[in-house]
C-alpha cells in the first residue's frame, strides 16, 4: 500500500490501514484513484450502499489469518466485510 | 358485481436486501405451491408461489433476487430492476410491491424503500423476523414508520404460523386501494444514495429505539469463529464432516438406490424375452435412469449443509475466512464449498455454485470444478492402480499405491488452481473484477420447515431438468454402445461390432500417441456416461464376464496386455479429461447455454491429451514402454 498517499490527519486515518478494535465515525468516502477494475464513482457507489456514510459508527470487528486481510467491520448496527484495498477510500476519525 | 375469488389475479413481487428473509416470508406464504423456472435468456431463477388473500383473490407471488438498490451490478439484480420497471419481456409489471426487512437490520432497507417508492407501483413494507428484533429490546414505532416513509409497513414473523396473518389483511387493502403509475426511478448515483442514507437514518432515529449493544450472541460467536487461528480450524471441522457425510452418509442409500436399480433391471431381464427391448429396457432405461439418481443422497446431503449454513448466516464467514486464500487462485471466497463438494461429484458442486453472486467468479468455479477428483474416477484409478503400481512401501511405511492415489489427487487439485489463476489473470483481466463486500448477517437458528422446502425444491429441479438431459446422453450412449448388432454366430463380445466400436477404432490412431490401443478407445466411449463405466466397458471388450465385479480379474489382463507407460497416460489421461456426459450437462444448464459446455469440454480434452502424451512418452523414456 507504500502508493497510496495517506491523506493529513485532519481528514481522518483511513480504514484500511486500521488495527482491530479501532471504533470512531466515518468522516469521508474519498476514492483518490480507480482500484484496478473499479471506477473510483463505482467503488464509492458500493461503499455507500453497504452503509457507509458521513457519521456511522465504525468498528474494526475482525481481521484475515494471512495479511490481516479481509475485514470485517461494524457499520452502526450491521456487520460487512471487504477488503483493505476497498477499505483505503474510507476515512474515519 | 362479482366476487373477488373471480376477479384476475394478481402478480406481487417480494423484494428485498439480502439477509432479509425474503425467501423464508416466500416459503412461509406460498408453502409447497412453488415452482422454479429461469427467467428466458438468463440463468437467473424465477422463483414464483402460490397463495390466496383473506379476501379471496388468488396471487402469483414472485421471489425476485435480493438487492440492495435498484441499479443492477448483477445478472441477478438486472432481473430485480427490470422486473419493477416492467422491462422483462413476458412479465407484467406487479400489482404490489412487498419490501421485506429485517426488522433488527433496517438502515439499508429503508433507503431501498425510499428508491422503490419512485417506480410507481404500490408498496407495503414488510419487517421481518419482528419477534427476535423485539427480544432484543428493539421498540420500533410501526405507525411512525408509516407516516415517515409514506407507506403501510406491517410486522410479520415468517418462521411461525399464523406470523403472516396481519400480513394478508394489509394485503388486499393496499393493493385494492392502490394503482400503477409512470415510474419516475432513474438509477441513482453516489450522492443520491448518500442522501436517501441519512434520510433513512433520520427516520430510524425518530422510530426505532435500539438497545444499548448489538446482538451479544453473534458478537461472541464471531469473536471464536472469526478467530485467526480457531475461526479456520472450526471452518475446516465443519468442512470435514460434511465431506465425511457426503460421502459416508449418504453412502448406504446410494447402495440401496443402485440395488434396487439392478433388481429392476434383473426382473426386466427375466420378464422380457432376450433382443434389443430387453437391452434397451435394462442397459438404456433403468441403468441409464439408476446412474443419475444414485446421485441424488449425495445432493440432498451436500445441499442440507449448504441451507443450514446459509440460514444460521455462516456461509458469509466462510467466505471472510476463505477469500484471501482463495483470491490467491484467481477465485472468489465463496468458491471453496462448491469445489470441496465437486470431490463427491461435480454435479453437486457445479449447482453449488449458485452461492457465487458474481457471475463472473461463478463461471471460472464452474469450469474449473470437474478436475477436482470425484469419486467416479475412484474405480478406474483403483483398477490401473491395483494392476501396475507394486505394492510396496516407501521408507518402509508409506505405501507406494497410496502415493499415486495421493498424487492424482493433488494433480487435481492444483490443475484447478492453475486453470482458475489463468482464466482470472489472462482471460478476464480486462474486466471489473468484482470486490469482496458483503453483509455478515447475525446468526439465527435454521427453521426445519424452511430448509425441508428449499432441499425439496433442489431435489425436484435435480431430477426434473438434469434428469432428463443426462437420460437422454445415456440413451444415446446405449444406442452407440449396442447398434449394429452382431452378426449370427460370432464369439466375440458383441460392443466390437458397434457405432462405439467404430468410434473408437475411428479416433485409436489420434490416441495412439498416448499409448492407447483400440480396446482403450473403445472403453471411453461408454465411460462419457459415467467415468466408472468404463471399467465395465474394458471387461467386455477384453470378454471378460462378470463386468464390474470382475475387477481383479480385469486387473491380471491389463497387467499383462498393457505396458506401465500405457497404464501410467491413461491415469493422467483421467485426471482431466471432459469423461462424464452428466457433468457437461449440468455445466449446460447452470451457465445457459451450450458455449461453456463446449468450453470446458474443449479445454479439458487438450488438457488430458497433453498430459497423457507428456506421461507415456517421458515414461517411455525411462524405459516403461
Amino acid at each position: 500500500m507504500a502508493d497510496d498517499a495517506l491523506p493529513s490527519p485532519a481528514q481522518g486515518t483511513p480504514l484500511g490501514a486500521a488495527r482491530p478494535g479501532f471504533c470512531g465515525r466515518l468522516h469521508m468516502i474519498e476514492v483518490g484513484r480507480d482500484v484496478r477494475g473499479l471506477t473510483a464513482a463505482e467503488l464509492e457507489t458500493r461503499l455507500v450502499e453497504l452503509g457507509f456514510v458521513e457519521g456511522a459508527y465504525i468498528e474494526l470487528l475482525h481481521e484475515g489469518t494471512f495479511g490481516g486481510d479481509p475485514i470485517a467491520v461494524r457499520v452502526d448496527n450491521a456487520t460487512v466485510a471487504l477488503r483493505r484495498r476497498e477499505a483505503m477510500a474510507i476515512l474515519v476519525t | 358485481m362479482s366476487t373477488a375469488g373471480d376477479a384476475s389475479p394478481w402478480s406481487f413481487a417480494l423484494v428485498g436486501p439480502p439477509n432479509s428473509g425474503k425467501t423464508a416470508l416466500f416459503n412461509a406464504l406460498t408453502g409447497s405451491r412453488q415452482k422454479v423456472a429461469n427467467y428466458p435468456g438468463v440463468t437467473v431463477e424465477r422463483k414464483a408461489g402460490l397463495l390466496q388473500t383473506p379476501s379471496g383473490r388468488h396471487v402469483t407471488l414472485i421471489d425476485l433476487p435480493g438487492t440492495y438498490s435498484l441499479r443492477g451490478r448483477s445478472p441477478d439484480e438486472e432481473v430485480t430492476r427490470d422486473f419493477v420497471l416492467g422491462r422483462l419481456t413476458g412479465e407484467l409489471r406487479p400489482d404490489l410491491l412487498l419490501c421485506v426487512a429485517d426488522a433488527t437490520n433496517l438502515r439499508l432497507a429503508l433507503r431501498l424503500v425510499l428508491e422503490l417508492k419512485r417506480v410507481g407501483i404500490p408498496l407495503m413494507l414488510v419487517l421481518n423476523m419482528f419477534d427476535i428484533a423485539r427480544r432484543r429490546g428493539m421498540d420500533i414505532d410501526l405507525e411512525r414508520l408509516s407516516m415517515e416513509l409514506g407507506v403501510p409497513v406491517v410486522a410479520a414473523v415468517a418462521v411461525r404460523r399464523g406470523g403472516t396473518e396481519e400480513l394478508l389483511r394489509q394485503v388486499d387493502a393496499t393493493a385494492t386501494g392502490g394503482r400503477l403509475v409512470e415510474s419516475t426511478w432513474t438509477p441513482p448515483t453516489a450522492a443520491q444514495l448518500r442522501a436517501a442514507q441519512k434520510e433513512a437514518d433520520r427516520i430510524i432515529e425518530a422510530a426505532v429505539r435500539m438497545p444499548a449493544k448489538p446482538d451479544t450472541l453473534t458478537t461472541r460467536l464471531d469473536s471464536v469463529l472469526l478467530h485467526p487461528v480457531a475461526g479456520l480450524v472450526i471452518l475446516l471441522g465443519i468442512l470435514f464432516i460434511m465431506f465425511q457425510a457426503v460421502f459416508t452418509w449418504a453412502r448406504p442409500l446410494m447402495d440401496l438406490i443402485s440395488a434396487g436399480f439392478d433388481a429392476l433391471g434383473a426382473l426386466a431381464h427375466d420378464a422380457i424375452p432376450d433382443g434389443l427391448l430387453q437391452s434397451f429396457i435394462q442397459n438404456g432405461v433403468i441403468s441409464g435412469v439408476g446412474s443419475v439418481i444414485v446421485f441424488l443422497p449425495q445432493i440432498l446431503i451436500l445441499f442440507l449443509f449448504i441451507l443450514l449454513l446459509e440460514d444460521l448466516g455462516y456461509m458469509a464467514r466462510a467466505a471472510f475466512l476463505m477469500d484471501r486464500i482463495m483470491g490467491g487462485a484467481g477465485l472468489h471466497g465463496r468458491a471453496f464449498i462448491p469445489l470441496l463438494s465437486s470431490f463427491a461429484c461435480a454435479i453437486p458442486g457445479i449447482m453449488a455454485t449458485r452461492v457465487i453472486d458474481n457471475r463472473r467468479d461463478r463461471l471460472t468455479t464452474i469450469l474449473v470444478a470437474p478436475l477436482m477428483t470425484c469419486s467416479a474416477r475412484i474405480p478406474v484409478y483403483t483398477l490401473i492402480i491395483s494392476a501396475f503400481i507394486p505394492p510396496t512401501y516407501v521408507w518402509g511405511w508409506i505405501s507406494l499405491q497410496g502415493m499415486v492415489m495421493f498424487g492424482l489427487y493433488a494433480a487435481g487439485i492444483i490443475s484447478a488452481l492453475a486453470v482458475s489463476f489463468v482464466v482470472k489473470y489472462l482471460f478476464w483481466r480486462e474486466e471489473h473484477t468484482a470486490p469482496f463486500m458483503l453483509e455478515m448477517p447475525d446468526y439465527k437458528l435454521p427453521r426445519p420447515r424452511s430448509v425441508a422446502i428449499g432441499l425439496m425444491i433442489r431435489a425436484k429441479i435435480f431430477l426434473q431438468r438434469a434428469g432428463t438431459t443426462i437420460f437422454s446422453m445415456m440413451v444415446l450412449i446405449w444406442f452407440l454402445a449396442s447398434f449394429p448388432r452382431p452378426p449370427e454366430g460370432v464369439h466375440e463380445p458383441a460392443i466390437n461390432f458397434s457405432l462405439a466400436a467404430m468410434l473408437g477404432n475411428a479416433i485409436q490412431p489420434v490416441l495412439a500417441p498416448l499409448g492407447f490401443n483400440w480396446q482403450i478407445s473403445v472403453a471411453l466411449i461408454p465411460g462419457m456416461a459415467a467415468r466408472e463405466v468404463a471399467v465395465a466397458a474394458l471387461g467386455t471388450v477384453y470378454a471378460i464376464e462378470g463386468g464390474k465385479e470382475a475387477a481383479e480379474q480385469i486387473g491380471q489382463a491389463l497387467a499383462s496386455k498393457w505396458s506401465l507407460a500405457t497404464a501410467l497416460a491413461l491415469l493422467t489421461w483421467y485426471i482431466f479429461a471432459p469423461q462424464c456426459a452428466s457433468t457437461l450437462a449440468v455445466i449446460r444448464r447452470e451457465t445457459g447455454g451450450w458455449r461453456f459446455m463446449a468450453i470446458t469440454f474443449a479445454y479439458m480434452l487438450a488438457l488430458a491429451y497433453g498430459a497423457a502424451l507428456a506421461t507415456y512418452n517421458i515414461a517411455v523414456a525411462f524405459g516403461a514402454g
